[in-house]
């Protein structure tokens, strides 16, 4: 009780953490059980549970919240979202007659309208009754906008829901109350998870044909909290709703007093989703070498993270060379900062090699260009991949031949959620992979940018893309060289992975102690036979320095760990 | 850390896809339909390449059927910015006289509109087209990647997209295709009319009220541009205070009674608005399919 009170006086969501570290109860102790597990329990008092009525917001200073449906085909993913942009009174007068219009023809539907016909907007997809390719809607309430994509949930069209799912801020998984967690829930579920987004509701969705049952909509909510255990998000919530009778979309349904927490649209217009990726330093992009005239020559390009003045030192990847910041020009005038997602041009204080495709940063040493990488996939080609057919890698506005190394490639049982090794990918399968480009890439961990982190592959010979990537960990030239256990042997928490070098730990350290010892108080033993004669005194001699050298060689060695003189620091130049 | 605006981010964007999709391109070209959408079109273009040039020409495929002051302004405003501008008519079409009423109305569209624009692109090479179309247009337009592939004969194959993740995109063709680009994918008609009375964009007056002759014909209101719209009996031209949505064929495009003459009152009045841009659209009430069809066909 306390927890969820406390939740619910903030608005904020719970995060995954403390709702599923919960201890589990008996039958018995249920309703409490069930409100720490609701962020905003259920069976409270109204007015402690229902949150405010949401202030409007002037438009200049909305915020943007980008959102998608997802979950296993006919869940009900596009009637949601039409019935939210129903309820929402965002329709139209000339949408909805259409609707009505559509509703009536509709070999799908009794004559009742059908909200699915305002997101299937193909052909195919009003004939077949699925959704196919995803749909993008854009609305917005007195309190935010919206960007959603209603995505497919047809296995065959996976790709297309990752489409979606790459610039989303918050899922929307939903499941058919009947069918309960199914294998393309899981997918999507990963999916989700893997491109990095961390909010989510769960939508168990047409409680209208299981009777509204309270069991049934815990049943499937502990369900999924068990898969989505180890997927990474921040927040997870669960509401019953009937996304085709609106019950929980905009409004609390009376047929289920048992809910007392947020309807959809209150999760929608207060998720704080705040930006995940945490790379400050400065990356420029460049697209397009500007010449206008003979007399200037800049740089058009994107700056996908950091912040750039003139006079700030740069450096260009992957040639390496260093200039200044000149200029920054912009149609409206040159600028005295250019701030994280702008697209200006960059004028350099001097010539040096750049095309596009290059990317300019901040001359801290925090970035830098290599031909190596390991990645998350989703394998998205029709055909399963060919280790025959050429690749290229396009990552930030570069492209280069690329190739897979399966060696240690392991692809994820959607079922069991294991990781299996093997070197056959298939339409949909998500894998973690290693990757050799031809040339160095910029490229950085997805979680610090999606800029420079996620990539796609694409089929050579055909021009189709195959793939979508996440880089997970940069591989530097230094580390390539190294043997490869040791590679693997660094912290994959720090992503400047290439600046560690391959130390010893402390435990072998010692091994290496007691090895050297054992040689070298044999080598004794047998030098003070040879000198004195006496076995007794020998062996004395040899049995004390075991103990003394073990201890000095132990500390002589950390010592020289530690130490940095005469190291070959070969990670900071390409 | 700064973020930006709503509209900052929109254009930020649209310029990311101006650059991509040229950089990659042998012969890109930007369609100019002289409206509204194709006027924030224009002025990104020339943001995203500045100081330099646009680098391709302004296509306009004129039915001869425009209204005369979107003629006028089309070129005054190429003139202004100083890129080539390259009018398409076919003249297939003319020959055989088809026009936008009568016994040819049904083919029109496709005449006049799909195959001229074919025959443009064909006849000049270009690879790579860029236009103003949004999603929130239209169904089936919501469905549309921001890089479209088009086949040999210009066909959109809705169902066989690629996947366009975050913004990363595959501009890479087979000889025989070609690519249609939309860097207002994600803009609305909102957004369209706050960015040019912030940008201070020049658009064609008919988007401003202003007294104008109109017949009512079926429930929308015609405007009366020249004598080559034949009246039907009882039909005779009034002047009512009219502005337009949108823009295109005049006897195809209906007006709106309203008042708003200024960029403040346009903005104003769309807020209120209980219809769609698109009612003002005769080419669009065949049907929930018939866009669809239309751009696997070829059209925009
Ligand atoms: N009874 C009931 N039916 C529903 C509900 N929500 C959706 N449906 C029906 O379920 C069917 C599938 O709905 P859609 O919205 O097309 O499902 P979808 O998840 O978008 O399907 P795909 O996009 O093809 O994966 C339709 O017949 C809907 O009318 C609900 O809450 N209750
Ligand atoms: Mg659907």
């Amino acid at each position: 009780m306390q927890a969820a009170l406390r939740v619910s006086d903030t608005f904020a969501p719970a995060t995954l953490d403390n709702v599923i570290a919960l201890p589990a109860k008996t039958q018995s102790t249920q309703a409490t059980d069930q409100s720490t597990l609701m962020p905003w329990g259920e069976g409270q008092e109204e007015g402690l549970t229902r949150p405010a009525p949401v202030q409007p917001v002037k438009p200049a200073e909305r915020s943007l919240l980008r959102f998608i449906t997802c979950g296993s085909v006919d869940d009900g993913k596009s009637t949601l979202i039409g019935r939210l942009l129903f309820d929402s009174q965002v329709l139209l007068d000339d949408q909805l007659a259409a609707l009505k219009k559509d509703s009536a023809k509709s070999a799908h539907t009794d004559g009742e309208i059908d909200y699915s016909l305002l997101l299937d907007g193909l052909a195919a997809e009003r004939e077949q009754g699925i959704t196919i390719d995803v749909a993008y809607r854009y609305f917005s309430t007195p309190r935010r906008a919206f960007i959603v994509a209603d995505t497919p949930g047809h296995e065959q069209y996976t790709r297309n829901m990752a489409t979606g799912a790459s610039t989303a801020d918050l899922a929307i998984i939903l499941i058919d109350a009947r069918k309960g967690v199914l294998a393309q829930t899981k997918r999507h579920l990963q999916i989700v998870s893997m491109l990095g987004v961390r909010h989510i509701v769960l939508a168990i969705n047409k409680m209208d044909l299981v009777d509204h049952s309270q069991a049934r909509f815990r049943e499937i909510d502990q369900a999924f909290r068990q898969h989505a255990r180890d997927t990474g998000f921040t927040t997870l919530i669960s509401i019953p709703m009937s996304a085709k009778l609106g019950e929980n979309v905009r409004d609390n349904a009376p047929s289920m007093p048992w809910y007392t927490g947020p309807t959809l649209l209150n999760v929608l217009e207060t998720a704080d989703v705040a930006a995940s990726a945490s790379q400050q330093s400065a990356r420029f992009v460049v697209q397009w070498v500007n010449r206008a005239g003979a007399d200037f020559r800049g740089y058009s390009g994107a700056l996908v993270s950091g912040h750039l003045s003139p006079g700030d030192k740069v450096r260009a990847l992957p040639s390496g060379q260093t200039a200044t910041v000149a200029r920054i020009v912009t149609f409206n005038g040159d600028l005295d900062q250019a701030v994280t997602g702008q697209a200006p041009t960059l004028v350099l204080d001097r010539q040096i090699d750049v095309s596009r495709g290059d990317v300019i940063v901040a001359d801290d040493g925090t970035a830098q260009a290599s031909r190596r990488f390991d990645a998350d996939l989703l394998w998205m080609g029709n055909a399963g991949y060919d280790p025959s057919r050429a690749l290229l890698l396009k990552i930030g506005a570069k492209s280069v031949p690329v190739r897979l190394d399966t060696r240690d490639m392991t692809v994820l049982n959607i079922t069991t959620g294991a990781r299996v090794l093997g070197n056959a990918l298939n339409s949909n399968d998500i894998a973690q992979v290693a990757l050799e480009a031809d040339t160095a890439v910029v490229a950085e961990r997805y979680a610090d940018s999606r800029e420079l982190g996620g990539f796609i592959l694409i089929d050579r010979e055909t021009s189709e893309t195959v793939a979508l990537g996440m880089v997970k960990d940069v591989v530097t030239a230094a580390q390539a060289a190294e043997p490869k256990g040791e590679a693997e042997d660094a912290n994959p928490a720090t992503h400047t992975r290439w600046i560690t070098k391959p130390a010893d730990t402390r435990w072998r350290s010692f091994a290496k102690a007691v090895s050297w010892r054992a040689t070298g108080s044999v080598d004794t033993f047998v030098l003070a036979y040879i000198f004195t004669g006496h076995v007794k005194t020998a062996a004395a001699i040899s049995v004390t320095e075991i103990g003394t050298k073990i201890f000095l060689y132990f500390f002589h060695e950390r010592l020289w760990q530690w130490l940095a003189i005469g190291r070959q620091d070969k990670g900071s130049k390409d | 850390m700064t973020t930006l605006s709503h509209l900052a981010a929109l254009e930020a964007e649209s310029i990311h896809i101006l650059r991509e999709a040229t950089a990659e391109a042998t012969r890109p070209v930007l369609l100019y339909s002289i409206g509204k959408d194709s006027a924030v079109l224009l002025h990104l273009a020339l943001k995203a390449f500045y100081p330099s040039k646009p680098p391709m020409p302004l296509l306009h495929v004129n039915t001869t059927w425009k209204f005369r002051e979107m003629i006028t302004f089309r070129d005054q405003r190429a003139k202004e910015v100083g890129m080539e501008l390259i009018s398409h008519t076919n003249q297939d079409g003319i020959a055989r006289n088809i026009v936008p009423f009568g016994p040819t109305a049904g083919i029109y569209t496709d005449v006049m509109k799909t195959a001229a624009l074919k025959q443009a692109l064909d006849l000049h090479g270009f690879d790579v087209a860029f236009g103003g179309a949004r999603r929130d247009e239209e169904k089936s337009r919501a469905k549309e990647r921001v890089v479209s592939v088009r086949s040999e004969a210009h066909r959109w194959d809705p169902k066989n997209q690629r996947p366009e993740p975050w913004r990363l995109f595959n501009t890479r063709k087979q000889p025989s295709q070609s690519l249609r680009v939309f860097p207002l994918s994600n803009w609305t008609e909102a957004d369209v009319w706050a960015y040019i009375q912030a940008e201070n964009i020049p658009v064609v007056p008919l988007y401003f009220a202003a007294p104008r002759p109109v017949v009512e014909r079926s429930g929308t209101l015609l405007m009366v541009d020249d004598n080559r719209l034949p009246l039907l009996p009882g039909e005779r031209p009034q002047t009512k205070v009219i502005r337009f949505r949108t823009l295109g064929c005049y006897p195809l495009t209906g007006a709106v009674e309203s008042h708003a003459a200024t960029l403040p009152e346009i903005v104003a009045e769309m807020q209120g608005a209980r219809t769609s841009e698109r009612q003002g659209r005769l080419i669009d009430h065949d049907g929930a399919a018939s866009m669809e069809r239309k751009k696997q066909e070829g059209y925009f």
